[in-house]
Parts: structure tokens; sequence; C-alpha cells
């Protein structure tokens, strides 16, 4: 047997070893994660399956270091061009820059409906299922364009300076849309779960 | 002086760039007066948490 063959056969050994279970788990994981980024299931399953195809075509993957992570990184980049993508044809326009703010009174308070309550210690809420139940609805309630901003910001984790380029905003625009997600997040969040004195 | 709406806006900004010396100021004083304002920026500081640890 030449040494060839024993590589080969090494590789393949490798590669459906981490086949099987692992990645029927992953594959759920990483449906989630792009559904919740680009609100569309469908093209969701193809960019999955374009970054599983993409990851075990790869000899990149050593079978050292966290496969997760490796695989995610991948995914990352897909939606990423994706983004992009359908950036260079947008299909709705961005919030104009708007000064209005409905959660305050015309002095600048808080009208008495929106003022943030005590959520006491809602790192607890972490580890409870229900919260992240509401935590995903809420999620889904922010509009389109809204969401797309915040999630590339804090789920794909990107600076913000690098959303704007992507998106072509202008940094205040980018803000007063970062401003109105998490205003719309955290209301949703003390009306559906954070009822003072629970946490 | 401050006002809430304003503090608000700087608390999400203050999570997407640095403040300016004048702005961090002026909303740390805010913060001293305002309970409202306080739960906000706590619950600011939470929601990137949870953003964080989402699936």
């Amino acid at each position: 047997m030449s040494s060839i063959t024993d590589q080969q056969k090494h590789k393949d050994k490798r590669v459906q070893k981490v086949s099987a279970e692992q990645i029927a788990a992953m594959r759920d994981e990483m449906l989630r994660f792009t559904t919740l980024q680009l609100r569309d299931a469908v093209l969701a399953e193809d960019v999955v399956h374009d970054a599983l195809n993409a990851a075990f075509a790869s000899d990149k993957f050593t079978g050292r270091g966290n496969l997760k992570s490796w695989v995610f990184a991948i995914l990352r980049n897909k939606i990423i061009d994706v983004i992009r993508e359908r950036s260079r044809h947008p299909t709705e326009s961005y919030i104009e820059e708007d000064d209005s703010d409905d959660q305050f009174k015309k002095n600048g308070h808080w009208k008495k409906s929106h003022k943030p309550s005590n959520w006491g210690h809602p790192e607890k809420a972490l580890a409870n299922e229900q919260f992240w139940i509401v935590f995903n609805i809420c999620l889904k309630e922010l509009p389109e364009n809204i969401a797309r901003v915040f999630m590339m910001r804090e789920h794909l984790g990107l600076e913000l300076k690098e959303v704007c380029k992507e998106l072509n905003l202008s940094d205040s625009n980018a803000w007063v849309i970062m401003h109105r997600a998490r205003s719309q997040l955290r209301k949703c969040l003390e009306i559906n779960f954070m009822q003072e004195g629970i946490l | 002086m401050m006002e809430c709406k304003q503090a608000a806006k700087l608390m999400s900004q203050a999570q997407d760039r640095n403040l300016t010396f004048n702005e961090r100021i002026s909303l740390k004083f805010h913060l001293l007066i305002c309970s409202g304002c306080t739960q906000y920026n706590r619950q600011m500081d939470f929601i990137r948490k949870a953003m964080k640890q989402l699936k």
C-alpha cells in the first residue's frame, strides 16, 4: 500500500468521524442562527447548505481545534456575503434621521408608560428557558430594516463602522437605528418577562 | 441640563462609539439623579450580554 492511500484513508476516517452526529446537531443550530439573521427560512437553508459544503470540501480543518467554531466562522462569512449582495439591491429605504422618540414627553422626560423599571438581577434570566423564548419573539418583532442593522452589530459582532460601510449608512443614521432596536427590545422584554421583582 | 431623551440616546451610542469627555460627564451627572435612566443603562448592558449568548 502506498502512503498516499493511507493518507486518503486517514482523511476519510476523519471526515466520517465528524459527520454523523455532530453535523445534524450543528445544522439545526446553524439554521436557527441564519434564519434569525436573514429572516428568510428558505434562503437560510441554502446558506447553511453552502456553508456545510464549503466546510467539508475544504482541507483546512485539521481535526484540531473546535469544529463548531470553524464551521460557524464559514457560515458567518456566507451570511455577510448574502447581506452584502442584498444591500447592493436595496428593496427598502432606511429610516430617515428623525429626532422623534415616542418614549419621551415633550419636556424630554420618560413617559410614565415607558420609564424603565428595575429588573433586579436580569442575568439570572439567561439560564431561564422561558426568557429565551420571549427574547426570540421580541427580536422577531423588530422591523426588518432595524433588525438587520442590529443583528449585524450584536449577533454577527461587526463594528458599527463596518455595518455602515456594508449597508451604506451614515454614522448618525446607524445610531438612530441601533437606539430604536435597543429601546424596542428593552420595552418588549420588560412587558413580557422582566416584571419588577420577578428576578 | 441633560434630559432623559438625550441621555438614552447617548447610552445607546456608548455601546457603539466612545463618548466625548463632555458627553460622559453630563451623562454621569444625569444618571446620579435619574432612576429611570440608571435602569435603562443597566438594561443596555444586559441586552448586549444576552445577544452574545443568543444561539
